[in-house]
């Protein structure tokens, strides 16, 4: 009889991926909807990299061909808050992978969930809307953002993975509904086929996430906003949403809060503090030497 | 080649008109199934050694007599679930009846060697009972890979290159506890460069992938049904 340790053995090595002699395998970094991602060895450059690979070769090829979308769309978005891909083909018991940049770094869910600054955490999120909104601009919809598939390096790059159902027009993309509940606009659950909009809701999702439950009411509005139920109520873009995160940062007044007059007067406050604080000081300062002359 | 060609499962045979064709399928599902089904029993049914024995025979006997396996119906579940629930009704209603557990005796399509299963039982009893029905599967696992890793050893032997599948055996059959060797120790035990181990090695798990994709496809009824058992087996999240 095989051993426990055997079958586990075993059946890693009837699924690891036998890749030409540039690419050693050796280990697991994650797992997606089809496939599984492995850290390799590049011999040629030395360096660690990730490969993707479909788990099956499917019967009529449409894994296969969505794994190579995937590929594409990672080589025409060349942008730094998205993994550079390196190569791209088919094992020979008709697999298909890709090679792409190895991330070293957490997964954001896993990220917010430890006591990162707010400051820090717009941060990042800024530069999730800056990959999506580049996304957008060369006519690809994400279709899954979440928590799970952004990166964060150890340098605080931010990387938007797993661009596998994304839609870049092309006539091969999922038609059908795709998606992650709790993340998917409410006219992604009902058709396959979505604009810029659907990836502004889940944007508005993962900010309410990020910036926590104690986030001000003005940020909140913003992921309110962001994720209306109604596509038209929404930001119109990811740009127009970037525009309201960058008032809020800059205690400016956002286009998704009305603020009443003593909100007005703390962010005012707090915009203004130091040169308020010299005002006062010299006002006191004034004060002080009449009452001194005085007496 | 990943996607084994279309052909009739032997579940799919089992429905066959020929009576020799249909005894040679339900063999190969016997063959596939009895030791996960003794040591089900075992452990979910808390049957001792010998009334699971009995109760393993008269299941394969009824699944003869009875037609279980022709019953099975792929819309509703996967045929391992379909049979582990077949064998949970059957050890039901054995229990219920509160009867003797009578020999089976006509399994005569294969024989079943419960010694055998009993004696690895001891080494690999699950720890709770929630583990059980992860077991069956298990023990479903086992038994495929061990039937494949046959006919590697054979392929290996038909190609007059027993040394590809002693890289392979050396290399991912290394037992409980030992830690799996270099392909340089490999190397230097068998006479070979590290770069023909490494060659061997990858040659014959691509062998294996096959041969494991197609016995599975043999024993699962409908395209479906294997994408799914095999993603469930090869995926890396398991």
């Amino acid at each position: 009889m095989i051993s426990d340790r055997a079958i586990d053995r075993l059946r890693e090595a009837a699924s690891w991926p036998e890749l030409d002699a540039r690419y050693e395998i050796t280990g697991v970094a994650g797992f997606g909807g089809m496939g599984t991602v492995y850290v390799a060895r590049d011999h040629v450059l030395d360096r660690d990299v990730a490969v993707k690979v479909l788990d099956l070769a499917d019967r009529n090829g449409s894994r296969a061909r969505r794994l190579q979308r995937e590929a594409h769309i990672l080589a025409r978005l060349d942008h730094p808050g998205i993994v550079p891909i390196h190569d791209a083909g088919s094992l020979e018991d008709g697999r298909a992978f890709y090679v792409m940049k190895l991330v070293r770094g957490r997964r954001l869910d896993d990220l917010i969930r430890d006591a990162v600054p707010i400051a820090t955490r717009l941060t990042m999120f800024d530069r999730i809307l800056d990959a999506v909104a580049f996304a957008h601009a060369h006519g690809v919809v994400h279709r899954d953002l979440k928590p799970e598939n952004v990166m964060v390096g150890g340098f605080g790059e931010v990387y938007v993975m797993d661009w596998g159902v994304a839609q870049d027009g092309s006539a091969d993309a999922e038609a059908a509904v795709v998606g992650t509940p709790g993340f998917m606009a409410p006219e992604q659950e009902l058709a396959g086929d979505v604009d810029p909009r659907a990836d502004v809701y889940a944007l508005g999702v993962l900010l309410a996430l990020v910036s926590g439950e104690d986030a001000p009411a003005s940020l909140r509005a913003i992921a309110r906003k962001a994720h209306a139920v109604d596509a038209s109520r929404r930001y119109q873009n990811v740009e127009a949403m970037a525009a309201d995160l960058a008032r809020f940062r800059n205690q400016d007044p956002v286009e998704a809060y009305q603020e009443s007059a003593a909100e007005r007067a703390v962010r005012l406050y707090r915009r203004y503090e130091l040169p308020i604080l010299l005002i006062v000081a010299y006002i006191v300062m004034r004060f002080v030497m009449l009452v001194w002359r005085g007496v | 080649m990943s996607f084994p060609a279309t052909r009739l499962s032997v579940v799919e045979r089992t429905r066959s008109g020929d009576e020799e064709t249909r005894r040679v399928a339900l063999a190969a599902i016997i063959d596939a199934y009895w030791k996960p089904a003794y040591k089900y029993l075992r452990l979910k049914w808390s049957l001792d050694a010998d009334a699971a024995a009995d109760l393993t025979q008269e299941f394969f006997t009824s699944a003869l007599e009875k037609e279980v396996v022709e019953k099975y119906d792929p819309a509703r579940a996967r045929f391992r679930t379909y049979l582990r629930l077949c064998l949970d009704g059957f050890a039901s209603n054995a229990r219920k009846a509160e009867r003797r557990l009578k020999r089976g005796g006509g399994v005569d399509v294969v024989s079943l060697d419960f010694e055998t299963a009993e004696g690895e039982m001891a080494t690999h009893e699950p720890a709770v009972a929630a583990d059980v029905d992860e077991m069956f599967y298990r023990e479903w696992v086992r038994a495929l890979l061990e039937r494949s890793v046959a006919d590697l050893e054979d392929y290996a032997a038909e190609l007059g290159r027993p040394e590809m599948f002693e890289v392979f055996a050396r290399y991912d059959l290394a037992d409980e506890g030992e830690a799996r060797p270099t392909y340089t120790a490999i190397a230097a035990a068998l006479n070979l460069t590290t770069a023909t181990v490494t060659n061997h090695l990858a040659a014959m798990r691509r062998q294996f992938r096959k041969i494991v994709l197609e016995r599975l496809r043999d024993l699962t009824s409908s395209d479906e049904e294997w994408e799914a058992e095999a993603a469930k087996l090869l995926g890396a999240r398991r």
